[in-house]
């Protein structure tokens, strides 16, 4: 599905041209498709990041020995859009003194860089948007935009929280993109290619194929600091610095209301989806099932595995039925079924979104278990911990590659 | 902190409060800050002013009772029972055992919710949600207990001159040794979650430190003097009630993972100190007579001798004490009470110099003030 080609070539004969009776041919065409692509894509996103502030809010729940929301649907699962329609309908303030519109551009500016990425994520080896051959390069460009819009946000704000809020925030841009970019480079060696679809098919082959697992010791490490990283990216506990509600009220986003701060909320989980799944893409194999063919014994693993979910599941439905918990049941049996139903049908997609899920679930056990960082000692951390691994993983790895070759 | 200062930039107010998530209620404080530099901190207080002096002024001496629960209505019972203690001393009212015991009791289980807030929004203040929901939840069975007992879950005004309102009711002792069992299990639980977290000891050790001696210039008491490693408890030091009888002991601070006196020494003389409440109330229970009188005679119309008099007591805080004058009618002339937030927040300003603004909160969470105390 790569058609960048299509939309420039449909410019370049717009421009040629100026007559609009030619524009009903195969570009254009091409050019509908991306947009419609795009509008599916967005509203995957949209109702992806709602999942997950949904989710987000379960496991919090359940990890403070209580329900979480419970009442808008069954267990709350329609939360998220009651919230939504509710922030939508809330007065959206502009401070008098802020700056009016940067004010407005900086929340749709922060929403964009974690959507436009999703362009080129492969859920699949045919559901993505488009292959680029600079792949990891783009992402790393387009999310680093939303620096840009938490500053702006902050600065429009023209208040004080806020503004602090902007310059941790750029401060830190500097110190976790560094270990964020060279944990990925060991993976592009690997892979030599920045290509995403290149890099999930040089997995394939099963588990110990994946990216996670070579270069031992070297790779789990680029994974770590990978994953340590992008939790600074999204602005997550422990390095929740930007926001940090007990000390910055409310960080960049203080003097935000109604839809652009719920802008704000999509764009977070859409960016820690996008990190999950970029983490999934460069170290778990992506898309790609962990087969264990190549372990050479075909049977054994999947029979224990297979029994494994079998009495996993005999042990939580009979235990639901003794505790006549059948709501619960059924939400299980729901979820087995939808699994099982993905899994033969996708399996790409189910295996993608599990291992995306997985790692969002580390993100939000962190965040509900860890205090946050003190800038400075984020910093420390970033430059004299993460930086200095990151550059041993590449030698590391490097030297591997070379001993492996 | 010397190099900052050499790049000192542009400076800026900011005002922290009367609406801010981590200054404990309605306090303010005016930061000078120079980028996340805070070279200096002013108090405002007097958000929650609502004249409980004056008010015990003009009411009788029972009278007053209700409006020491909304002082430091996170330790309620403390507060009854400083107010009582000096009220019976000028009086000459003698306490029947029984009610000395029920005191203790409901006294240390106060103690214990204080400081489970002060643990739960500790965590919140740097940062961590979790340990807050595990502490209330823990709260909220004592708070049962103390609805048991008086029927208040917050306000209680279960002292009163002499005594105490109601007797404990059926099936009281036996759930409050089952909660005491289990709640000295949780607090290995809490330790797990945040005491020995490395984030968490990186936030707080050797931050906000109080050396012992500026602690008493400044009139600290309770666990912020204790924590900077002064063993002083005035239910020891001048003891109270049947404390005397009680065998337990003063955690203070030691600098285990800094230096004497940081935010995480005073943080961990909370924890301790729940421990002994535990130990406490395990012993009274142990030791309370069956049946006996709770509350002294005293008359509605209470007129005590002239004279004036001050009493100490340890409450949550620290050095919660009542100085009253009475002029022999059944109203105080004077009623004024020390509450040991006031102090403890004082000693902010002076330590505060230089601190990054997260580190500012984290000592101003340490030092755990209550407005409805410092306003009063």
């Amino acid at each position: 599905m790569n058609d960048s080609y299509g939309v420039r070539h449909l410019q370049k004969h717009i421009w040629e041209n100026h007559a609009f009776s030619h524009i009903f041919n195969a570009d254009f065409l091409g050019f509908a498709l991306m947009v419609i692509a795009g509008v599916a894509l967005l509203t995957f996103v949209l109702v992806y990041g709602m999942v997950a502030v949904w989710a987000e809010r379960k496991v919090a729940g359940h990890i403070q020995d209580r329900l979480g929301p419970m009442r808008v649907g069954w267990h709350g699962w329609l939360q998220s859009l009651a919230d939504g329609v509710k922030l939508m309908l809330k007065e959206d303030i502009i401070p008098t003194m802020a700056d009016k519109p940067l004010f407005i551009l900086a929340p749709p500016l922060v929403f964009l860089a974690a959507f436009t990425a999703y362009a080129v994520l492969p859920f699949s080896s045919r559901a993505q948007l488009a292959d680029l051959d600079i792949g990891v390069l783009y992402i790393t460009a387009v999310t680093s935009l939303g620096v840009v819009g938490i500053i702006m946000a902050g600065w429009a704000s023209n208040s004080k929280w806020p503004l602090y809020g902007a310059m941790r925030s750029a401060a830190l841009v500097v110190s976790y993109g560094v270990p964020l970019g060279l944990s990925m480079l060991p993976v592009l060696m690997l892979s030599g290619s920045l290509s995403l679809q290149e890099i999930v098919g040089n997995q394939g082959g099963g588990i110990l194929h994946w990216n996670l697992f070579q270069a031992l010791p070297f790779m789990p490490l680029a994974f770590l600091v990978f994953f340590i990283s992008s939790l600074a990216e999204t602005n997550r506990v422990p390095f929740d610095i930007a926001e940090a509600e007990s000390e910055l009220v409310g960080g960049y986003h203080t003097e935000y209301s109604g839809i652009n701060f719920s802008l704000f909320f999509i764009a977070e989980y859409s960016a820690m989806l996008l990190s999950c799944g970029v983490a999934a893409t460069l170290f778990l194999g992506g898309y790609l099932p962990p087969a264990f063919r190549t372990l050479g014994m075909m049977g054994l693993p999947r029979l224990l595995a297979w029994l494994a979910l079998g009495l996993f599941l005999l042990w939580r439905f009979t235990s639901f039925w003794e505790r006549r918990q059948f709501s619960e049941a059924l939400f299980f049996a729901v979820l087995t079924l939808a699994g099982l139903l993905l899994w033969r049908t996708f399996p790409h997609l189910f295996w993608f979104l599990t291992k995306t899920g997985v790692l969002f679930l580390v993100m939000l056990w962190l965040r509900w278990t860890l205090p946050r960082l003190r800038i400075d000692q984020m910093m420390y951390m970033c430059w004299k911990v993460l930086t200095p691994l990151a550059f041993v993983n590449l030698l590391g790895t490097s030297l591997w590659w070379m001993w492996a070759n | 902190m010397t190099s900052s200062r050499e790049f000192r930039s542009q400076e800026i107010y900011v005002n922290m409060g009367p609406q801010h998530p981590s200054t404990h209620g309605v306090l303010r404080l005016m930061l000078r800050t120079d980028g996340e530099i805070v070279s200096d901190v002013a108090p405002m207080i007097g958000y929650l002013h609502r004249c409980a002096e004056k008010y015990g002024e003009s009411g009788t001496y029972q009278m007053m009772i209700p409006y020491t629960d909304r002082m430091d209505y996170l330790a309620g019972m403390n507060c009854n029972w400083a107010y009582c203690l000096a009220v019976e001393k000028l009086g000459n009212v003698v306490v029947p055992e029984r009610a000395e015991y029920i005191r203790i009791l409901v006294g240390e289980l106060n103690r214990i919710a204080s400081h489970l807030i002060a643990f739960g929004t500790y965590g919140l203040d740097l940062g961590a949600f979790t340990p807050f929901f595990y502490a209330l939840d823990e709260r909220e069975k004592i708070l049962d207990l103390f609805e048991m007992v008086c029927g208040a879950r917050l306000t209680y005004s279960y002292f009163r001159i002499g005594g105490v309102a109601a007797d404990l009711p059926e099936g009281w002792v036996k759930r409050c040794h089952e909660f005491i069992d289990f709640f000295r299990k949780r607090i290995d639980e809490f330790n797990e979650l945040l005491t020995y977290n490395y984030i968490f000891i990186r936030r707080t050790a050797n931050i906000g430190v109080i050396p012992a001696n500026m602690a008493v210039d400044y009139g600290c008491t309770g666990p912020v003097l204790r924590g900077s490693g002064m063993r002083r408890d005035t239910r020891v030091d001048e003891p109270y009630g049947l404390y005397p009888r009680l065998r337990f002991h003063i955690p203070i601070g030691m600098g285990e993972k800094g230096s004497v006196g940081d935010c995480w020494d005073r943080y961990m003389v909370r924890i301790r100190e729940m421990e002994q409440s535990c130990d406490i109330i395990k012993q009274v229970l142990k030791s309370m007579p069956e049946k006996g009188d709770v509350r002294a005679k005293v008359p509605k119309a209470f007129k005590p001798p002239k004279g004036e008099v001050y009493v100490r007591s340890e409450s949550s805080k620290g050095e919660l004490g009542f100085y009253l004058i009475s002029d022999g009618t059944d109203r105080p002339y004077r009623v004024k009470a020390r509450s040991p937030s006031l102090s403890n927040l004082c000693v902010l300003p002076a330590i505060s110099d230089g601190m990054m603004i997260a580190d500012l909160v984290a000592t101003l969470g340490s030092l755990d003030i209550v407005m409805g105390e410092i306003d009063r």
